[in-house]
C-alpha cells in the first residue's frame, strides 16, 4: 500500500473524538469539493469553511460604491471576475452594465494602465479586492501608475489581512480544533506567524497546498497531532511557503500600504485586519475609507455564521430554497470560492 | 479599406462588398443567382437550426469567427443525425471593420463549408454604427439520415463518450484576450466524419450533443434531466491536454465548464461502447476520444474523482470567470 492510500485509509477509518477543522481559504474549500474529499474522510472529521473568500468578506457598501462609479458618466470600473457578480445592497456590476454602466473585467491589473492611457478622458476605478496574495499586485499597479504618470486611474481598495481574521476566530469562536492554513496567502506572510498562533491557542495550524493529495496529507497531519495531543505549526507546502514569506513582496506592500482596522462583511470591524494606501499615495485612492461600513446582512442570511465556522451552509434556512446561485441572497453563494456556492454545486 | 455606413446603404457600395468579398468566397450556383431566396431540393425529414456568433477577438489561434459560424451550425445539425446541406449567412458589420479582415473571415467560412460539405445558399449584410465589430448569424438545414437521436433517449447502461480534449476553444480565446503566449489552439471543427462513421457502422447512438458553451458538465446535466436518469463519470477518464490543464489551474477554471467548438458527446448502447469508441478514434477530430462514464438509474451527474472521492457535477451558473486570487 502506498503512503497516499494509507493516509486515505486512516482518514476514512478515523473513529476517535469528533474533530472540527477549519479550512481558512476558499480555494481549499473549492478543492476539497472538487476532489470529493468530504466523501473520503470519516464523518467524525468535519471540515468547515473559514473567512478566506475575498468576495464574501467585502462589505456590501464597497460593492455599492463600485456600482455607483460604474453608473457615473465618464467613469469605468475595472475589476477581476468574481466581483462582477456580487451584489451590494442593490445592483451587481454585471447588472449595472445592463443599466448602462461601464465595468470591464481584467485578467491583470497592469492591463488597467493600457486602458487608462488609451482613454485619457475617462476616469477609471480599479476594484482592488483581495488578501495578502493580491496586495503586491496592487502595489505594483500603483508603481506603474506613478511611473507612467497616469492621472485617470484610481484604486478603490478593500484589501484584507487573513491572520487577524484567524486570530479573531480563535478568540471568539469555540469548538474549532485545528486550522488548515491558506497556502497562497502564506506564500507572502510566511508560515512563522502560525507558529505563534499554534502556541497561543494550543491548536494545530497546518499550512497545506491545493491539490487533493496536499489537502489529504495536511488533514492527516492535523488528525495525527490531535490524536497525540500536539499543537504545532507544520508547513506541508514547503515548495512555495517559507518561514518568513516573500519579504520582497512584503516590502512592496509596506511601501504603499499601511495596516488599518477593516470591516468584514457580516462580521464587522476586525482590528488591524486591512490594508489601506499610505498618506503620500492617498491621491490614487477613489474614496475607499468611505466605502466600508458596518452593516447588516439581508434578513435570514447566515453568511457571517458560515464564514466564522458556526454553521455549515446546509444549516442556513435560506440555503437551496431562497438562496441559490441564480438568486444569491448572501455573498457566500456568489463567489467561486464562497462556501455556500461550492456546497450548492458539489454536494451529493 | 475600412467598412463605412455607405457599404450598408443597399446601393453600389453594398454590391461591391457582396461581390468582392462574399460572392468571391462562397460563390455557387444557388447563391450566384442573387434571388430573394434560395430554392433548394431536399429529401425526407430535414433538420433546421440557427446560431449567432459574437466572439472577440475575431481571429484567434486555431480559427476565426467565420470558421466558428460554419462549424457551430453544421455540428448542431449533425447532432440530430442529419447530414448538413445548406447554410445561410447573415453579417452584421460595425463601421470601421477592416475589409481585409472580412475577406479573411469569408475565405475561412468557405474553407470550413467545403470541409463540412455544405453550400452557403443565401446571405445578408448590414452595416451598423460601432467600432469595427463583426457578428455572424448562420442557419443550416440538413437531411436526417438517422432519426430517433434525442436528449431524452438515454438509458441506464449506456456508455458516454467524449470525442476529444476538453476546454481548448475556451482556453485559446482567453489566452488571446489576456495576451498570454502558449500553444493552445481552438478546436473549432466540423464533426461530420465522427457522426457519419457512427451511423454507417450501425452504432446504437441514443443521443449526441456538441459540447459548446457551458462545457461538458452542462451537457451531462442536460442528458440526466432530459432522459430522467443519472450520469456517472470518472475524473481520470476526462481527456484534457496538459497545457489546458495548466492554464486552468493558474486561472481557477475547470475544463468541465469550458467551451469547446469541435467536441461532442455520444451516448451509445453499452454493448456498442467499444466499437463506438474505436469508430470515433479512427475518425477525423476524434483521436483523443474516451469513454468517460455511463448512464445509470437515479438523477444528476456524479463524478468519481482521481483520488477516489465522489462529488456532484452541477451545471454552470453565470459566466465562467477566473477567480480573484
Amino acid at each position: 500500500m502506498g503512503p497516499l492510500q494509507r493516509v486515505i485509509n486512516e482518514l476514512g477509518g478515523y473513529s476517535g473524538e469528533p474533530i472540527k477543522i477549519m479550512e481558512v481559504c476558499g480555494t481549499h474549500t473549492a478543492s476539497i469539493f472538487k476532489n470529493g474529499i468530504r466523501s473520503m474522510i470519516s464523518p467524525k472529521i468535519s471540515l468547515i469553511s473559514g473567512p478566506g473568500c475575498p468576495v464574501c468578506v467585502t462589505p456590501a457598501s464597497y460593492t455599492d460604491r463600485l456600482v455607483e462609479y460604474a453608473l457615473k458618466e465618464g467613469h469605468c470600473v475595472l475589476t477581476f471576475g468574481d466581483m462582477m457578480k456580487v451584489t451590494g445592497s442593490g445592483l451587481s456590476l454585471t447588472e449595472a452594465k445592463a443599466h448602462g454602466g461601464r465595468a470591464v473585467m481584467l485578467y491583470s491589473p497592469l492591463a488597467a494602465i493600457k486602458m487608462a492611457s488609451g482613454e485619457p478622458d475617462t476616469q477609471f476605478v480599479f476594484a482592488a479586492v483581495g488578501f495578502e496574495t493580491t496586495a503586491p499586485v496592487y502595489a505594483l499597479l500603483i508603481e506603474e501608475i506613478i511611473k507612467n504618470d497616469i492621472k485617470n486611474l484610481k484604486l478603490l481598495t478593500s484589501i484584507k489581512k487573513i491572520i487577524p481574521a484567524v486570530e479573531y476566530i480563535c478568540e471568539n469562536e469555540a469548538g474549532i480544533d485545528a486550522f488548515l492554513c491558506p497556502g497562497h496567502a502564506s506564500v507572502i506572510t510566511g508560515c512563522g506567524v502560525y507558529r505563534q498562533l499554534a502556541d497561543k491557542y494550543r491548536k494545530p495550524f497546518v499550512v497545506g497546498g491545493f491539490d487533493g493529495e496536499h489537502i489529504l496529507s495536511a488533514l492527516y497531519e492535523i488528525v495525527s497531532q490531535l490524536q497525540s495531543g500536539r499543537f504545532e505549526m507544520k508547513n506541508m507546502y514547503p515548495s512555495v511557503v517559507s518561514e518568513d514569506g516573500n519579504t520582497k513582496a512584503a516590502l512592496l506592500i509596506n511601501k504603499y500600504f499601511e495596516t488599518s482596522d477593516d470591516y468584514w462583511r457580516g462580521i464587522g470591524k476586525i482590528k488591524a485586519s486591512g490594508l489601506r494606501l499610505r498618506q503620500p499615495y492617498a491621491g490614487y485612492d477613489a474614496g475607499s475609507a468611505f466605502s466600508c461600513n458596518e452593516e447588516r446582512l439581508p434578513q435570514g442570511c447566515r453568511c457571517a455564521d458560515v464564514i466564522l465556522g458556526r454553521i455549515s451552509p446546509a444549516d442556513c434556512g435560506l440555503f437551496k430554497t431562497v438562496c441559490t446561485p441564480f438568486a444569491a441572497v448572501g455573498p457566500c453563494m456568489v463567489s467561486a470560492e464562497g462556501a455556500c456556492g461550492i456546497w450548492y454545486k458539489n454536494s451529493i | 479599406m475600412k467598412i463605412n455606413m455607405s457599404h450598408g446603404s443597399g446601393g453600389a457600395q453594398t454590391s461591391g462588398l457582396i461581390n468582392d468579398i462574399f460572392l468571391k468566397a462562397f460563390g455557387n450556383k444557388i447563391l450566384n443567382r442573387l434571388e430573394d431566396a434560395a430554392v433548394l431540393s431536399l429529401s425526407g425529414k430535414v433538420a433546421y437550426t440557427t446560431d449567432s456568433f459574437v466572439v472577440t477577438p475575431l481571429i484567434f489561434a486555431g480559427g476565426d469567427i467565420g470558421r466558428l459560424s460554419v462549424c457551430g451550425t453544421v455540428n448542431d445539425l449533425l447532432m440530430m443525425g442529419a447530414v448538413p446541406k445548406y447554410l445561410t449567412a447573415g453579417f452584421i458589420i460595425e463601421e470601421g471593420a477592416s475589409a481585409q479582415t472580412l475577406e479573411r473571415i469569408a475565405q475561412s467560412m468557405a474553407k470550413a463549408a467545403k470541409e463540412a460539405g455544405v453550400k452557403i445558399a443565401a446571405g445578408d449584410t448590414k452595416v451598423v454604427e460601432g467600432s469595427g465589430g463583426v457578428y455572424i448569424n448562420t442557419s443550416g438545414i440538413g437531411e436526417v439520415v438517422k432519426s430517433g437521436i434525442s436528449i431524452s433517449n438515454c438509458k441506464a447502461g449506456d456508455a458516454i463518450i467524449v470525442s476529444g480534449n476538453l476546454g481548448e476553444h475556451h482556453a485559446a480565446i482567453l489566452a488571446e484576450r489576456m495576451d498570454v503566449q502558449n500553444n493552445i489552439k481552438s478546436d473549432c471543427a466540423p464533426l461530420n466524419a465522427i457522426v457519419v462513421n457512427l451511423i454507417q457502422n450501425n452504432i446504437a447512438v441514443h443521443c449526441m450533443r456538441d459540447v459548446t458553451r457551458g462545457g461538458l458538465a452542462t451537457v451531462l446535466n442536460e442528458i440526466a434531466s432530459g432522459s430522467r436518469c443519472g450520469v456517472e463519470i470518472s475524473e481520470t477518464q476526462l481527456p484534457v491536454s496538459d497545457e489546458v490543464r495548466g492554464f486552468c489551474d493558474i486561472l481557477g477554471l475547470d475544463p468541465l465548464y469550458m467551451a469547446n467548438e469541435g467536441k461532442m458527446v455520444a451516448v451509445v448502447s453499452g454493448r456498442h461502447a467499444k466499437k463506438a469508441l474505436e469508430t470515433i478514434k479512427s475518425s477525423r477530430y476524434g483521436k483523443n476520444a474516451r469513454i468517460i462514464g455511463s448512464v445509470v438509474e437515479g438523477k444528476g451527474v456524479t463524478m468519481t474523482t482521481a483520488l477516489g472521492g465522489r462529488r456532484a457535477v452541477d451545471v454552470l451558473y453565470g459566466e465562467g470567470l477566473p477567480r480573484i486570487c
